[in-house]
């Protein structure tokens, strides 16, 4: 029968799918060349700001505006130009990393041959070959491989970042066909479900006709090879696809998260709007008194400047609109046009620095910091609440098996071998010589181990079968080789696993002797002291997170049906019907307390008739379409009952380090933490205990176990009433899942009003789910506080995607938190100088330069709205259009950004030292009505100052030149222009208080470049403009000495005040942040090399000289900073007299030759 | 002469790691080990400078030092410019230029005549500048600003003959383009001012008034140039063009001098550079220094002859005359000298308090009090 590739069609959920030869390139990101440009601009546009500069622009193309267009629309045109190049540039990353997968070439089979094609042809329904180390094209279903059984090995580290091995399997009708002719002969027909983002989700089934006999079979996740996983261990295999190019899963999972905004974008916006008002009024203002003075005729159209017919003509109304528009126009700039690209800059260039970060780099993992989006980074600094995950992320998630219970006896591990407890603890180790204790314990534990077969053994197979740990067969490239190998002294081969804790078990039972040799996909082998076994794997109930537990069923050697299943003690112990429970209980209670993990083993026997209906009732489940997984965990209940308690393991998972001074340091700083894990109460106590969370001076508080909501809601009254007796003491909170669920559903604000008043809160037993609710009640609470979210797992993402900041630690479970994160780091600790040193930087020059950015423009419109006072308002620009066009692109763009990627208040080690320092800038601090209240005040007051300051040096209309001739209104304009960008631009550089040659060579730069700019642009008559009123004006305003003079006294004038307020404030309401800067610049109290030290006893120039001296030699940095606290502390004694004789400047002098000297250290 | 720390920040905190990691971690191939360079560790060495009032105290007491002789030094300079001004606008019945004024018409060939006389108390130094000044004339309103083609009046030919649209009512009169087009140049100030020395005999002595180097050298030799580059037969070189429509002559009848003829006349351009506010001067004549002896203008009464056609009853304007002497600063403004003693004092003063405030609450601004 010729049945070719095409013959095995596909249906989507029933439907036949029409297989089109169109091509499924994937495009997961946002543009193509063709559709960049209308595309990107319709994005931008949607940006209110954008949109509002797009409106000014067209009402100066449709009226007649004071000002041309090309003062608005060129700065809109470079602030569209520079945002769609970050974002071209970023779609460009995605396209050239697709181009390689999209262009990769692949083996296909057409009409009987193997066909090489690239991937983006790939269609759906073809079936493709892929060899080892390649990755998948598409979505396959797998056919078949070369091994017998039809099984492969694929790692999924692209897609999710897991790195164990994968076994993936291809039903047995289909795995026979290993060879093109053999696809050939095949028929079968595969049904899918509908394309779904969930990477770990597949439905589908595939109906395989055998010599006219039609077989279904299931498919899961198990028989689907993802796009972008790679193939290993396996030499080809071949599959048919059925998601191709924008279907295929990975694609699906490029979707834009949702957008995370930050308070301080919020509090942008909500000053936009102010001086939207701010604008309105003005433009209203000015319209009606235009009208005002145009009641009369004398000021309307005097005989020197008579209408034009068609101004003469127009109608009233018309004329008014137009007149309103024109003011609108004329005061547009108020609105910071450049504020957006220059947010958007600092923040995609200032979040480098993250990545860079020496500190949050982890050296034994190679892992650096991670930024996933750099929109959140200034909210890293105003973090008030951290929610954060337990394991993997407190502690290192590496396991460490210490103990067990089986069979109602506590067993240790020590030295490898399991020791009941007791006898170590009778036998005094300080008696014994080493050796001889050492061979006590060998034969403990044998005796232990081979007396004790029954129960220890069922045990440790127990836990070498139930699991899915897979071996990498990397160094043999076969499964056979390790068999064969593993009958000698076998090297220890590596395990792979995607939770640890069935590694370390895996492990523990390897160094008890019994060993998980290898899995061939229907048998799992172990050795028992050496002898091999052979069980065959039946099923695998496998883990979920509802049920917490996971099975396997097995058949052993001689053809039983054995059920091992494992998981948390809540999950198992109800179904337990023999064995010790109660002792185990006890056992796993008293693990919990070592701050132990622990899981439960039990078994269950099936007879034949009940592995019958088992085994039936799986595959109905199986291979439902509907409601699988609803009907699985049926099944699943079904058969994991009457459970034959086995034991208990208790695994350690150390606490990562510096974890308790992480947690010190949050706290300091004002954010509360609150741990969230899914562990059981003792555990996560006792770790909360261990990591600093808790304290033993707290006092603990409870709400666990509750069942009913009033008791729930009793016991939160008892909780408030003893907060409240009891304010003094620190108070810690334990709640588990359960009541969790009663307390939010019924009694949330009693529930909140304990929380807040604890300082720690432990919440247990909390599915993902009941995470992300606990994050969103914090978030949603009347205060909005911002919160953070922090965790490592697959369990964390929904906390991590809730939260206001979501980090993601690179641990060892899965990169899925790492992906759904704003934020990734490495370790637990990093996230200290996340927070207190890089958010608290964010933040400081995000906020400075918002406000900054309010205030220049408030300076350069507020003259223009004063000129029209004197100008009949009649809508005469004040500045040329030049230099309204580039005020804000070019004059006064780059100091601020320059500012705002390098500014640090604070020294980095003051910062994380004192985390104190946080408290300053919570809460929006320099965002709040106040300073931005202040800043906009002080736009308005510079305004005035350079407006009238100029006005009466020039409105007395007396010449300013040495020749007697007079200046005009472009003159005006430009020395009221000059003193801005000066005032503007040192008012930035009195707020920088840290200068690198950068801020130097922009502060000073851009000054000397409007200078530059300007001599040039009026020294020339421009052919194309159709007025030359700038020409030489610049160079006539400067050889005026007065205007010099003028310049001087205004731009003195306006900063003079800002640093009186500044020095007062300091000095007499000084913030933490301040004081912590006095002590970074004279660091040290005491000395640290006698060399260059002086004790301070010592005055007079005697030391001085010697200081200087020594200085120039040979001295180190500290020693040269230990100096400056002599400085400091003799400067006071040095400087009371040279008031009475002001001009005294010698110890001044000598001062700064010293400084100067250190300074070229 | 701020406090400053200049912090090697490369010194400080990071050497241990590079250490530790050796040459192992150095340049090794995959590593994703950032950098460990200053630009990248946010640590480039860097000047910061603390505002304290031990650091600002100096500067404020330089500043108040600096600024108050500045201030007196440009006060007392302003104060012996000699400055006199009188309006003759004759809006008062008993002033002489009230008839004038009453009976003015744009299209009244005989030019109003008339003469006012007033006595100066000092005499005036050294050179002397006359200037016309006017109130209440909107010259930067926006319509009447933009009212004007400056490539008509740099010579360009195509713009003579078709002037820009800007210009407009002012654009063209009996289907001939106007030049100098625009409002500007049709409101020319087109008074003549002329001074009389009256001796203390009786005697009337003309002074002579230099009408060279009123404009802007730039405007005058480069912004504006008579079309047809040398040719000095303006007459030709305006043919087809029209005189603005208050004008009585046509542009190249302003002076007799083609030096000064034209788009280049002085009186002209000098007008043409609209003034900022509604009240200003314009520079009209200078009244050189004849010898070292005597002042350019002795104490005693002058008469200004007025040839009066401009008006300004229909805007409530003013019309002055104001003759000054010139420092180096330009005329008289006592402005300046007034703020600089002031920010001076304020500075100074305020160096006190900040002294007073460091001595007080110096020892307070201590790290001992950080909570930690």
């Amino acid at each position: 029968m010729e049945c070719t590739a095409d013959t095995v069609a596909l249906l989507w959920m029933g439907r036949q799918l029409p297989l089109s030869p169109g091509h499924f390139t994937v495009s997961c990101f946002y543009y193509t060349i063709w559709n960049f440009i209308p595309k990107n601009l319709f994005e931008q546009f949607r940006r209110i700001a954008n949109f509002y500069f797009l409106i000014i622009f067209l009402v100066q193309l449709m009226i007649d505006t004071p000002t041309s267009p090309v003062t608005s629309g060129l700065p809109l045109f470079f602030v569209i130009t520079v945002t769609a190049i970050k974002q071209g540039y970023e779609d460009w990353l995605r396209h050239k990393a697709d181009n390689e997968v999209n262009g990769a070439p692949v083996f296909v089979v057409r009409s009987g041959s193997l066909v090489q094609t690239r991937s983006k042809n790939v269609r759906v329904g073809d079936i493709v070959r892929v060899a080892k180390d390649e990755t998948f094209p598409a979505d396959l279903v797998l056919l078949s491989s070369d091994r017998a059984e039809g099984t492969c090995h694929i790692t999924t580290a692209s897609l999710d970042g897991e790195t164990n091995l994968k076994t993936h399997f291809a039903v047995p009708e289909t795995a026979v066909s290993q060879t093109v002719s053999k696809l050939e002969s095949l028929q079968a027909v595969v049904e899918c479900q509908q394309p779904e983002a969930d990477l770990y989700r597949f439905v589908g089934r595939i109906t395989v006709s055998l010599q006219g006999e039609e077989i279904v079979r299931p498919l899961g996740p198990e028989n689907l090879l993802l796009r972008g996983a790679r193939l290993k261990n396996t030499k080809e295999i071949f599959g048919v696809a059925v998601y191709t190019g924008m279907e295929s899963k990975m694609a699906l999972n490029y979707k834009c998260k949702s957008q995370k905004r930050s308070a301080v974008e919020k509090s942008m916006n909500t000053f936009l709007i102010i001086y939207l008002g701010i604008l309105l009024l003005e433009a209203v203002l000015s319209t009606i008194l235009k009208y005002a003075w145009q009641s009369e005729r004398k000021w309307d159209e005097p005989f020197y400047n008579e209408k034009t017919e068609q101004e003469k003509n127009s109608s009233k109304i018309l004329q008014f609109i137009s007149d309103f528009l024109a003011f609108l126009v004329l005061y547009n700039f108020i609105i910071p046009i450049s504020l957006y690209v220059t947010v958007e800059m600092q923040k995609f260039l200032g979040s480098f620095f993250i990545g860079w970060d020496l500190d949050l780099y982890h050296v034994e993992s190679d892992q650096k910091a991670q930024v996933n989006t750099s929109d959140l980074n200034e909210e890293l600094g105003q973090v008030e609440y951290v929610f954060t995950d337990k394991t993997g992320t407190l502690t290192e998630n590496e396991m460490q098996f210490r103990e067990c219970s089986i069979n109602g006896v506590k067993f240790q591990e020590i030295n490898g071998k399991l020791v009941p407890e007791g006898v170590t603890d009778d036998s005094p180790d300080g008696y014994m010589p080493h050796l001889v204790r050492v061979l006590l314990h060998q034969t403990l534990s044998a005796i232990s181990i081979y007396t004790n077969t029954g129960e220890e053994e069922l045990f440790l197979k127990a836990v070498s079968l139930c699991h899915t740990v897979q071996i990498n067969y990397d160094q043999t490239d076969g499964p056979r080789d390790t068999f064969l190998q593993a009958n000698g002294v076998s090297d220890p081969v590596e395990y792979y696993a995607s939770s640890p804790d069935e590694k370390a078990l895996v492990e523990a039972t390897r160094r008890m002797g019994v060993t998980f040799v290898g899995n061939n996909g229907e048998n799992m082998e172990i050795k028992t002291f050496g002898r091999s076994e052979k069980y065959k794997l039946l099923h695998v109930l496998e883990f979920d997170a509802n049920r917490r537990r996971m099975s396997v069923i097995l058949q052993t050697p001689s053809g039983e049906k054995v059920l091992f299943t494992k998981g948390a003690e809540s999950s198992i112990f109800p179904h337990a019907r023999s064995g010790e429970v109660d002792k185990t209980r006890v056992h796993v209670d008293e693990f919990a307390l070592k701050g132990l993990r622990t899981l439960v083993v039990a078994c269950r026997r099936f007879s034949a008739g009940e592995y019958e209906e088992v085994d039936r009732r799986l595959h109905e489940a199986r291979t439902a379409l509907q409601q699988r997984e609803e009907r699985l965990a049926e099944v699943f209940s079904f058969i994991e009952r009457d459970l034959e308690l086995l034991g208990a393991t208790g695994v350690e998972d150390r606490l990562q380090e510096k974890v308790q001074e992480t947690i010190e340091a949050l706290r300091l700083a004002g954010i509360k933490v609150w741990v969230l894990t899914g562990d059981k109460h003792e555990t996560a106590v006792s770790v909360s205990l261990s990591c600093g969370h808790f304290h033993r001076t707290m006092n603990i508080l409870e709400l666990v176990q509750q069942k009913s909501d009033s008791e729930c809601a009793e016991q939160l009254r008892r909780l408030a009433r003893r907060i409240r007796e009891d304010h003094v003491i620190q108070h810690g909170l334990v709640v588990d899942g359960t009541s969790l669920s009663l307390a939010l559903r019924q009694h949330e604000r009693l529930f909140m009003e304990v929380c807040r008043s604890c300082s720690a809160v432990l919440c247990c037993r909390m599915a993902p789910l009941q995470k992300a609710k606990v994050v969103r009640l914090i978030k949603t609470s009347p205060e909005k506080p911002i919160t953070l979210a922090i965790g490592d797992g697959a369990n964390d993402v929904s906390m991590i995607q809730e939260a206001n900041v979501g980090i993601g630690i690179m641990g060892k479970e899965g990169r899925q938190a790492v992906r759904n994160s704003d934020y990734a780091i490495a370790r637990f600790k990093f996230l200290a100088k996340l927070l207190l040193v890089h958010g608290h930087f964010y933040y400081i020059r995000i906020a400075t330069l918002v406000q900054y950015f309010f205030y220049k423009n408030v300076c350069f419109i507020t003259p223009q709205f004063l000129y029209q006072f004197f100008c009949l308002f009649s809508q005469q620009t004040l500045y040329d259009s030049v230099y309204l066009t580039l005020y804000n692109i070019c004059f006064t763009s780059l100091p601020v950004l320059v500012y705002s990627l390098f500014e640090q208040l604070v020294h980095p080690h003051v910062l994380q030292s004192k985390p104190a320092l946080y408290r300053d800038i919570s809460k929006n601090a320099l965002l709040s009505f106040k300073p931005f209240l202040y800043w906009t005040l002080q736009g308005f007051s510079h305004a005035f100052v350079f407006f009238f300051g100029s006005y009466i040096l020039m409105g007395e209309d007396t010449s300013l030149m040495g020749n007697g001739q007079m200046f005009g209104n472009w003159t005006f304009g430009t020395l009221v222009f000059t003193v801005m960008v000066i005032t503007v631009t040192l008012k930035l550089a009195l707020e920088t208080h840290y200068w690198t040659w950068m801020n130097h060579f922009v502060t000073w730069g851009s000054i000397a470049f409007y200078f530059i700019f300007s001599l040039f642009y009026g020294g020339i008559i421009w052919p194309f403009l159709h007025t030359q009123d700038m020409y030489f004006v610049f160079v006539q305003l400067l050889s005026s000495g007065s205007a010099w003079f003028a310049i001087i006294i205004v731009v003195v004038t306006c900063l003079f005040p800002d640093v009186v307020k500044k020095v007062l404030y300091r000095h007499l309401r000084p913030t933490s942040t301040q004081k912590s800067q006095v002590i970074e610049a004279y660091p040290g109290t005491s000395c640290l090399d006698s060399a260059c030290c002086f004790s301070e006893g010592k005055s007079g120039f005697a030391w001085l000289g010697r200081l200087v001296e020594r200085t120039m030699s040979r001295c180190d940095l500290a020693r040269v900073t230990s100096l400056y606290v002599i400085f400091y502390t003799s400067e006071q004694h040095l400087f009371i007299p040279s008031v009475g004789t002001p001009p005294n400047p010698t110890p001044f002098l000598v001062l700064s030759a010293v400084r100067n000297s250190s300074m070229q250290w | 002469m701020m406090a400053s720390s200049y912090n090697a920040k490369e010194e400080d905190g990071h050497h241990s790691v590079s250490a530790a990691s050796g040459p192992s971690a150095g340049p090794s191939a995959k590593s994703k080990k950032p950098d460990n360079t200053a630009f990248k560790q946010q640590r480039l060495p860097a000047w910061q400078p603390i505002l304290t009032a031990g650091t600002v105290l100096p500067a404020f007491f330089i500043i108040g030092l600096i600024f108050i002789p500045i201030g007196i030094g440009l006060f007392v300079t302003s104060n012996n410019i000699r400055e006199f001004e009188v309006d003759y606008t004759g809006v008062d019945a008993s002033s002489p230029c009230f008839t004038c004024s009453q009976t003015y018409s744009w299209n009244s060939s005989i030019p109003c005549k008339c003469a006012v006389s007033f006595s100066l108390e000092q005499p005036f130094e050294s050179n002397v500048f006359m200037y016309y000044g006017l109130s209440n004339f909107y010259q930067n309103h926006r319509r009447y600003v933009k009212s004007r083609d400056d490539s008509q009046l740099n010579g360009d030919k195509a713009s003579l003959r078709n002037p820009s649209k800007e210009c407009e009512p002012y654009r063209s009169h009996d289907n001939k383009p106007i030049a100098p087009c625009g409002a500007i140049a049709n409101s020319l100030f087109n008074d003549t001012l002329e001074l009389f020395y009256i001796d203390p005999n009786g005697t009337r002595t003309q002074i002579p008034l230099v009408k060279k180097g009123i404009a802007w050298w730039t405007d005058k030799h480069v912004k504006f140039r008579n079309p047809g580059g040398n040719n000095f037969n303006l007459t030709v070189v305006f043919q087809g063009t029209t005189k603005p429509v208050n004008w009585r002559k046509y542009v190249y009848e302003l002076d007799t001098d083609p030096e000064n003829n034209g788009f280049v006349n002085e009186d002209f351009i000098v007008w043409m550079r609209t003034a900022a506010l509604p009240t200003f001067r314009k520079l009209y004549r200078i009244i050189q220094k004849k010898s070292n002896m005597t002042p350019t203008l002795p104490r005693g009464n002058y008469t200004l002859d007025v040839t009066y056609n401009y008006p300004v009853r229909s805007f409530e304007g003013r019309k002055r005359m104001i003759l000054s002497t010139i420092s180096w600063m330009g005329g008289k403004n006592p402005f300046l000298g007034i703020a600089y003693i002031t920010v001076g004092s304020v500075c100074f003063f305020l160096g006190v308090v900040l002294l007073i405030i460091h001595h007080k609450y110096g020892n307070r601004n201590n790290s001992a009090d950080i909570p930690n």
